[in-house]
């Protein structure tokens, strides 16, 4: 292999600056979350202690943590089944032309850059005037489809470019319908796919602010109650709630990661078992 | 990677004649079905995207009086917004934001998905690698400004180490609650939306157009300039959309990095949502839906969004 050119170590250094500051403040608040009982939002660190995790197991403490944690999820996982299901529909659909596809697809893309503020503003005025109560899980949740939608619209459409239709042809050939076509061909060969639409849907709608700043009516989601934190928060607390949300989404992307590369471990090792099921 | 299968536009050529009638029934069942499959989606975005617009719309047009609103057809919200000189101040700033904001993330979007598409060698270390970059996308975006304080508060992590190394005499106040610090989180927050389109579009540059390059004499600046950048354009143009869009619809980025002593628009927004002004409120969002659908027109005309996946 030829040597490195000197580029390299230059790109190399950006490159790691950058990371830093990815990651750097994140690191930075997790470990100010161990501050000990007298410590406060900056450095020199005033002992370690679990005091401020101890702090957001107590309710009068700092709010409804874990009711709104509770609702984040709950709404997270209506929002990542309703995304698989819609996206993979979606994209079935849009292999075919059909009529009114160009302004459906038109019509995704607004969703993904229409600001969000507008979402949560026109569907809470819709339900005021309806003389509908806002709730995060009727509201909420079809506000953060429009957000989730897109994304997972927009992979399915990655995923049937890279598609080949020689496998359903030879499924039709042998006389498969529709259905068992798409039951035992198409779904098990993007299965994989499938897992990123649904932790796309989980983690946005997990980490979703103002999208439910104006539909989730009196019950707060977790980042609501977080927003609403950083008003008149000012100790640690705040950082060791972060700490442990933070690594919540890491465990739901390393659940992800891993599941990912088990089934493309087996599938390496014993074939894709698309059409054995039949 | 296999090469893109069949382009939709592929299968409804001409057939001889023969086979019109059953093709044509077979069209008409292709067009069924395909609504069928997409009207959830559809009924999703008419109920959640196009409804409210449209009310935004009817209600811009309404009056508020101190405590409700009242259906009418006046212009006074627009007379109000479009003839206060606050507003277009805080547009302006929306619009700075904005380009300045572009322009960071374009930089360092760039240079680091060149890094990891042309300068990292083993598939292992670039799929970790690009995870890394990708990974805070999936975490909390007001976590991720929160984590700032530390660092640049009067007493952060920044001034104390400008102070022991005597770059100062003093802290500097200007690191939190300023444009700088609203500029640092939203490149912070949005740079990956960079990295990941064009990182994307690079790592299907035809390798043997660099070596063609290379051979014609082309230095390695020379290349970068006149065949990598023109062929990562469509990668640029979706990240571009991404970081404008975001930027230009934030308010809590602006509300909480500013320690509210900025404005732009979706501030003024939320501003008239506190005081339960919402025809005030639907008549800003319409200049900022009618803003933003206008850079984003111009955008898309450079671009196949489709054809990028």
């Amino acid at each position: 292999m030829d040597p490195r050119p000197r580029s390299f170590y230059v790109l190399a250094t950006i490159f790691g600056l950058f990371l830093l500051f990815l990651y750097g403040p994140t690191i930075t608040i997790a470990i100010l979350s161990f501050q000990g009982p007298e410590g406060g939002l900056t450095f020199p660190m005033r002992g370690v202690s679990l005091h401020w995790f101890r702090d957001l197991f107590q309710e009068q403490a700092v709010g409804d943590i874990w009711g709104s944690f509770g609702r984040s999820l709950a709404l997270g996982l209506m929002v990542m089944v309703t995304t698989v299901v819609v996206s993979v529909m979606g994209g079935l659909a849009f292999r075919k032309r059909f009529r009114g596809s160009a302004i459906l697809f038109q019509l995704v893309i607004a969703s993904l850059v229409i600001p969000s503020i507008l979402v949560s503003l026109g569907v809470g005025l819709i339900f005021s005037q309806a003389g509908l109560p806002v709730h995060w899980a009727t509201s909420g949740f079809g506000s953060q489809l429009t957000w989730t939608l897109p994304f997972g619209l927009l992979i399915m459409f990655a995923v049937f470019n890279r598609f080949n239709p020689a496998y359903e042809e030879a499924a039709r050939d042998q006389g498969a319908t529709a259905w068992q076509t798409i039951r035992h061909v198409v779904l098990p060969i993007i299965a994989p796919s499938l897992l990123g639409v649904a932790l796309f849907g989980f983690t946005l709608s997990y980490d979703e602010f103002a999208r439910t700043l104006l539909t989730s009516g009196s019950h707060n989601t977790l980042p609501l109650e977080i927003y609403g934190m950083t008003t008149n928060v000012t100790t640690p607390v705040i950082f060791a709630l972060g700490t442990l949300t933070t690594v919540f989404s890491l465990v739901v992307i390393g659940v992800f990661l891993l599941t990912v590369a088990l089934v493309s471990r087996r599938r390496a090792r014993a074939g894709s078992d698309a059409g054995r099921a039949v | 990677m296999p090469p893109e299968s069949i382009t939709v536009a592929g299968s409804f050529g001409t057939p001889p004649l023969a086979e019109r009638a059953p093709r044509q029934r077979a069209l008409a069942s292709n067009h069924v079905t395909g609504w069928l499959l997409a009207l959830p989606l559809t009924l999703v975005l008419l109920a959640f995207l196009v409804l409210p617009i449209l009310m935004i719309v009817v209600v811009s047009f309404w009056t508020a009086t101190e405590f409700s609103i009242v259906p009418a057809f006046s212009f006074e919200n627009y007379e109000f917004l479009l003839g206060s000189d606050v507003t277009w101040r805080v547009l302006l700033n929306t619009v700075k934001y904005a380009a300045v904001t572009w322009a960071i993330t374009l930089v360092l979007g760039f240079t680091v998905a060149y890094f990891l598409a042309f300068h990292v060698r083993s598939q292992t270390w670039q799929t970790t690698l690009f995870l890394l970059c990708t990974i805070p996308f999936w975490t909390s975006n007001i976590i991720r400004m929160i984590s700032w304080i530390p660092f640049l508060g009067r007493e952060g992590i920044a001034n104390s180490a400008l102070l022991s190394w005597g770059v100062v005499d003093q802290p500097l106040d200007w690191l939190l609650f300023s444009d700088f610090s609203v500029i640092l989180a939203f490149v912070h927050l949005y740079t990956l939306f960079m990295v990941v389109p064009i990182f994307n579009t690079m790592m299907r540059i035809d390798r043997s157009l660099l070596e063609a390059a290379n051979d014609a004499g082309a230095s390695g600046f020379q290349t970068l300039w006149n065949v990598v950048l023109p062929l990562t354009r469509p990668g640029i143009m979706i990240g571009t959309i991404f970081v404008v869009t975001l930027v230009m619809g934030d308010f809590i980025t602006v509300r909480f990095m500013s320690g509210s002593q900025s404005a732009n628009v979706g501030r003024l927004i939320q501003n008239d949502i506190g005081l339960l002004q919402y025809p005030s409120a639907s008549a800003t969002s319409v200049m900022l839906l009618v803003v933003t659908l206008m850079v984003i027109g111009v955008l898309l005309r450079l671009v196949n969004i489709r054809k990028e996946l």
